[in-house]
């Protein structure tokens, strides 16, 4: 169980958002809508962990989550805006990087997104959509129970989105929590969602 | 395309794992049942030990510098040169070259250690790599001590490599070959482990190229006077143990210092 209670962040000087709060539930879901510069962004990544929160607390299972970083950062997914691939490596190498770090199977990951044709190419040659989703395989090398998602979809084709859409399917029915930043509509049924 | 249901790790759904989930008290990624839960340590990775995680991200940087051998060969060509231009500034007396020799060779290869250092974080907070390192559950000082280790694998090795090249141009004499490596070796790795905390500390500031030497050159100073000293004794046919064991001591204590630095700048961002 993941609660927010009246989170609030400064950027600089300007409040990026405050009084924020929510719950969400093993299995749930929540998206988080607004417009550009609302601050979702800097939501996932304060949940993440790599931002402190300038007043209120996030609990996990009722415990301040953020006291022992380490053990939060365990126990989520962070897909940011940037893909993290380093482009000089092939697929299968920027994601075996990955698997050394939490375990899990590349060849299931890569085939879970359709990379296996693409696995011996370096990134750099992929395309932004191909980019996204060997970023998106990550989510499925080993289980975390919270994937914090920034824009998944994002030059994502139709069947990729649908491939996107089981790994989510499988990870909540699992007891999985997605907090998912979009503009897109997302393969996520029955989410909550959270206007910034 | 393979049902990923099907795969032998048994990735979702399993009860036991969404058991676990709910609980405060985290396993991790413990879900996956082939695998022994945890080695004792009851970390949350304890079954994805610290160690392998930190060989896997220094195995990935010198993969990552393999394919990009330029910034090796840059720097090793800049501390040959810088050496050559000696000859042609001071003139070919050989006794006035070789007096300048230590001093030189010292400076040249510091200098040329630097030459990758503002790349170090640079390169992976644009990619996003730097938040997935942060978040791969080594302490930040851990990954600054990769960090600072592949430095020194792929800049200080090198360096130490063509000192030879290097001290030839310069006239030392070849007793003091060895004890020029040493103190090269020893001089790189002091200003990997520096260069680590100043390129941390200047992640993200404007024109952080330039004020990275600001910051760590001054305090690589202790590192040429020793190390400059110790090649001179050995020319001299003196006894260079003491000076580089002195460069050992500075070494030794910026080994755990640095990447502490480092990893407090990197949270900070």
């Amino acid at each position: 169980m993941l609660e927010a209670r009246d989170l609030a962040c400064l950027r600089g000087e300007r409040v990026v958002f405050s009084g924020l709060s929510f719950r969400l539930a093993p299995g749930g879901a929540l998206l988080l809508v607004g417009a550009n510069g609302a601050g979702k962004s800097t939501l996932l990544r304060l949940l993440a962990g790599l931002l402190r929160p300038e007043a209120g607390a996030l609990l996990w299972g009722g415990a301040d989550a953020l006291a022992d970083r380490a053990a939060h950062a365990a126990r989520l997914r962070y897909l940011s805006h940037q893909d993290a691939l380093k482009p000089a490596l092939t697929a299968r190498e920027n994601l075996q990087f990955f698997a050394r770090l939490w375990g899990g199977e590349v060849e299931a990951a890569l085939a879970a997104l359709d990379l296996l044709p693409l696995a011996e190419l370096p990134a750099r040659v992929l395309s932004s959509g191909q980019k996204r989703r060997l970023a998106l395989a990550r989510l499925a090398l080993a289980p975390a129970p919270l994937w914090l998602l920034d824009e998944p979809t994002v030059g994502l084709d139709a069947a990729s989105v649908g491939r996107l859409g089981g790994l989510l399917a499988r990870h909540r029915e699992a007891g999985g929590m997605v907090l998912a930043a979009t503009h897109l509509p997302l393969p996520l049924p029955g989410a909550g969602e959270l206007r910034l | 395309m393979r049902d990923p249901t099907d795969r032998p790790d048994g990735i979702p759904p399993s009860p036991a794992a969404a058991g676990g989930w709910t609980h405060a008290s985290n396993r991790g990624g413990g879900a996956a049942p082939h695998r022994p839960a945890g080695d004792g340590t009851g970390s949350p990775n304890a079954e994805r030990p610290a160690m392998a995680a930190w060989l896997a991200l220094l195995a990935r940087e010198l993969r990552l510098a393999l394919r990009h051998p330029a910034d090796t060969l840059a720097a090793v060509l800049f501390f040959v040169l810088v050496a050559a231009l000696f000859p042609f500034g001071v003139g070919p007396a050989p006794e006035t070259l070789a007096r300048l020799a230590p001093g030189a060779l010292l400076a040249a290869a510091l200098l040329a250690a630097l030459l990758p250092l503002d790349r170090m974080f640079g390169a992976d907070a644009e990619d996003g790599t730097l938040d997935q390192l942060l978040l791969s559950g080594l302490a930040p000082a851990a990954v600054a001590l990769a960090k600072a280790a592949a430095h020194w694998l792929t800049t200080g090795l090198p360096l130490l490599l063509a000192t030879p090249v290097a001290a030839a141009m310069l006239n030392l004499p070849v007793e003091a070959w060895p004890a020029a490596m040493a103190a090269l070796g020893l001089a790189a790795g002091f200003l990997s482990l520096l260069g680590t905390a100043g390129a941390a500390l200047t992640l993200g500031a404007r024109r952080g190229g330039v004020l990275l030497p600001l910051l760590v050159l001054p305090l690589a100073i202790p590192a040429v006077i020793f190390g400059a000293a110790g090649i001179e004794a050995a020319s001299a046919g003196l006894e260079a143990r003491p000076y580089l064991l002195l460069l050992a001591a500075l070494v030794a204590a910026a080994l755990p210092l640095a990447p502490l630095a480092a990893g407090a700048a990197l949270r900070v961002e």
